[in-house]
């Protein structure tokens, strides 16, 4: 037994004091890998915010966005005509969910809507593998898979290129929310829909804008995944890896998403090097839903949540 | 006309608390029961039994389970996959290593494992809701999942990590491992489903699903007026996780035969959810009609193209049946968001004035 408490609570830490350049190299790994989750969790947070809706398909709204992108480079086209076709579709998508999915369902219970959702993401699949085929591809947009060394510091160009780009998105839509008029109307939407119905927001009009946003998110988010693991249909599965970002954040805070990734990324890339030989490895699967639910067992609507007010 | 219920009338309490106060619904559930034991072992083909009715029965009883958790607990979960797995897996382990034992007592044990599973995963329950358990609980599949992968106890430490059902008799018949008939093995998936959907029946008329029905509707109101959250929530994790449980362990001994983590993987506990959602959520007939559906649907896709002539290539077709089934289950929610069990009820409210319209 004191060997077991010496290997889970003592060793690790003796390793991670023993070359401190590997455990920088660990933690960047950390970020970036977090950074890219916090894209896919960016999606949810806004749909959610605005609607009340769980969008399970936004993991397969960043694959169709990928392959749709891919697709069109394979036809010949420029990457910049690809992508502003990529968000010509996405945006369509926005208007044919809002009028076919959601539409019909307003003030239903969130449950109907989350499976309504589901449904969603399978329709989604199979329209991207038949439009542009199921084999794994290739997608080139310019950024070089490869690593470099700073000071001493393996870092991986891409993953550099995601962080910055996820800082990025995040500033633009922290800016977008707090201060134009529209993304007023969002967060008065996200309050209290019938008061914004009546104060003459056009919940319609708000619906299409936050997809639409939520698509944008989706096709950066499956650019850099498919840059970094190619546009495949696995792609669709980060949404699982999203999640417990999600719930880690709370699912209505766009910083909470960025926090999160960040505290899941680092904490499952320090699992699986440091705790991960313990118990035979491929940890990844489930440590980021361990180490939500132990925050969630504390602060249950996620740490940066709205507050969970329960009355009778 | 013929359904109605003028003329019958109760002198006891007992026969007005009757599962089946009706006596039109007496004799139907009667019959449907009886037809289901007799007629699909006596008329049905091996294709029917093996590839329809069998996987139909076990979907049915996880549909169930989930139905208590979620349809009348209100508590969301998506870790019915790994429940079924603590169920499968430890059958089998029971199974091997008590030869003796019977199957029947082997799926009940393996059940009460994976209820206990069950309560230490719905513990989170207490201070987590909504979405964000729902969540929690994939922690609840990816870790089981995992485990199941990584220890080899658990497969008897089979190189191939599968686990196999063993052949077993009941009363002299063989029900499980490849020697098996359809047949028999559907005997025993029905006699399961038929009675623990009975038995839930009657858990959720009586107390213990008020007391769910308080939670999910209210759950600061129950807790006022008595009901014990922590008793009731618990009590739901454990006996929707006994029934997964045994629905996992009849997925593998009476439906694949073996099976390797990958049989329940996160999407069969998305299956199940939608089984409870498209057929009813707070229904335990709603949880038939909507593994029906769901069972029924994709072997219905699969096969109509075939049956009209037309041949598309695999990969197309299977891409287009993913279409179809997301795009009917959008349908099913837009058209009826309270689950085929609503229709069947309005029918039912149809069938006693019929034939006239008031």
């Amino acid at each position: 037994m004191p060997e077991v408490l010496h290997q889970v609570l003592v060793a690790p830490f003796a390793d991670m004091a023993a070359s401190p350049l590997f455990l920088v190299e660990v933690l960047i790994g950390g970020v970036a890998a977090g950074l890219m989750y916090s894209l896919v969790a960016l999606g949810f947070v806004l749909i959610f915010k605005a609607s009340g809706v769980f969008n399970f398909a936004q993991g397969v709204m960043v694959l169709f966005a990928a392959l749709t992108l891919v697709g069109l480079m394979e036809r010949g086209l420029p990457v910049w005509a690809a992508f502003v076709l990529t968000v010509a579709v996405m945006v369509g998508l926005a208007f044919a969910i809002e009028r076919v999915v959601l539409r019909p369902l307003v003030n239903q219970p969130h449950i109907i809507l989350f499976m309504a959702t589901i449904g969603l993401n399978f329709f989604l699949e199979g329209l991207g593998e038949m439009a542009w085929g199921a084999n794994v591809k290739r997608l080139d947009v310019g950024i070089p898979d490869e690593s470099v060394v700073v000071s001493g510091v393996l870092v991986n160009k891409l993953e550099m290129t995601a962080a910055a780009t996820a800082g990025v998105l995040v500033a633009i839509l922290a800016g977008f929310f707090q201060r134009t008029r529209i993304g007023r109307a969002l967060r008065a939407v996200a309050d209290d829909h019938e008061a914004a119905l009546s104060i003459g927001i056009p919940l319609k009009t708000i619906w299409v804008v936050v997809w639409s946003v939520a698509g944008l998110v989706a096709i950066v988010a499956g650019i850099m995944w498919g840059a970094k693991s190619g546009v495949q249909f696995s792609l669709s599965l980060i949404a699982l890896k999203a999640l417990p970002v999600l719930i880690l954040g709370g699912f209505t805070s766009v910083p909470g998403a960025v926090a999160g990734g960040l505290i899941i990324g680092v904490g499952e890339k320090l699992g699986e090097v440091y705790w991960g030989p313990l118990v035979g490895g491929a940890i990844e699967n489930w440590f980021a839903y361990v180490v939500a639910l132990v925050f969630l067992l504390f602060r249950p609507q996620g740490l940066f949540g709205e507050k969970i007010i329960e009355r009778v | 006309m013929i359904y109605r219920e003028a003329g019958q009338f109760k002198t006891t309490y007992a026969a007005d608390q009757a599962i089946f106060p009706i006596a039109q619904d007496r004799v139907l559930a009667a019959l449907a029961v009886a037809a289901a034991f007799v007629v699909p072992p006596v008329l049905a083909d091996e294709y029917w039994l093996q590839a329809v009715l069998i996987p139909l029965m076990v979907y049915a009883l996880a549909a169930v389970g989930l139905n208590l958790l979620t349809g009348y607990a209100g508590q969301l979960s998506l870790g019915t996959g790994g429940f079924m797995a603590v169920g499968a897996y430890s059958a089998f382990k029971l199974a091997t290593a008590f030869p003796q034992l019977n199957i029947l007592v082997v799926f009940v044990l393996a059940g009460l494992v994976a209820a206990g599973v069950g309560l230490l995963f719905g513990i989170p329950s207490l201070r987590i809701k909504g979405f964000y358990l729902a969540v929690a609980t994939l922690a609840a599949q990816f870790f089981l999942i995992w485990l199941f992968n990584k220890v080899g106890w658990f497969v008897n430490y089979a190189p191939s990590g599968t686990i196999t059902a063993p052949p077993r008799t009941v009363l002299g018949v063989m029900v499980t491992g490849p020697e098996a008939t359809a047949a028999a093995r559907y005997v025993v998936a029905l006699g399961f489903v038929a009675l623990f959907a009975w038995m839930a029946k009657n858990l959720v008329r009586g107390r213990i699903g008020r007391a769910w029905m308080a939670i999910r509707d209210r759950d600061i109101a129950a807790e006022i007026i008595g009901v014990r959250p922590l008793r009731a929530k618990l009590l739901a994790f454990a006996i929707s996780s006994f029934y997964c449980g045994i629905a996992g362990a009849e997925l593998v001994f009476l439906y694949l035969g073996s099976a390797e983590t990958l049989a329940f993987d996160i999407n069969v506990s998305f299956l199940v959810l939608f089984m409870i959602i498209i057929g009813g959520l707070g229904s335990i007939l709603g949880s038939f009609l909507g593994a029906a559906f769901i069972v029924l649907t994709p072997i219905f896709l699969t096969n109509v193209p075939h049956a009209v002539g037309v041949e598309l290539p695999v990969a197309l077709q299977k891409q287009i049946e993913l279409m179809i089934f997301g795009g009917l289950i959008i349908f099913f929610l837009i058209v009826e968001p309270h689950g085929l069990a609503r229709l069947w009820q309005i029918t039912k409210e149809k069938l006693r004035l019929w034939p006239f319209p008031h």
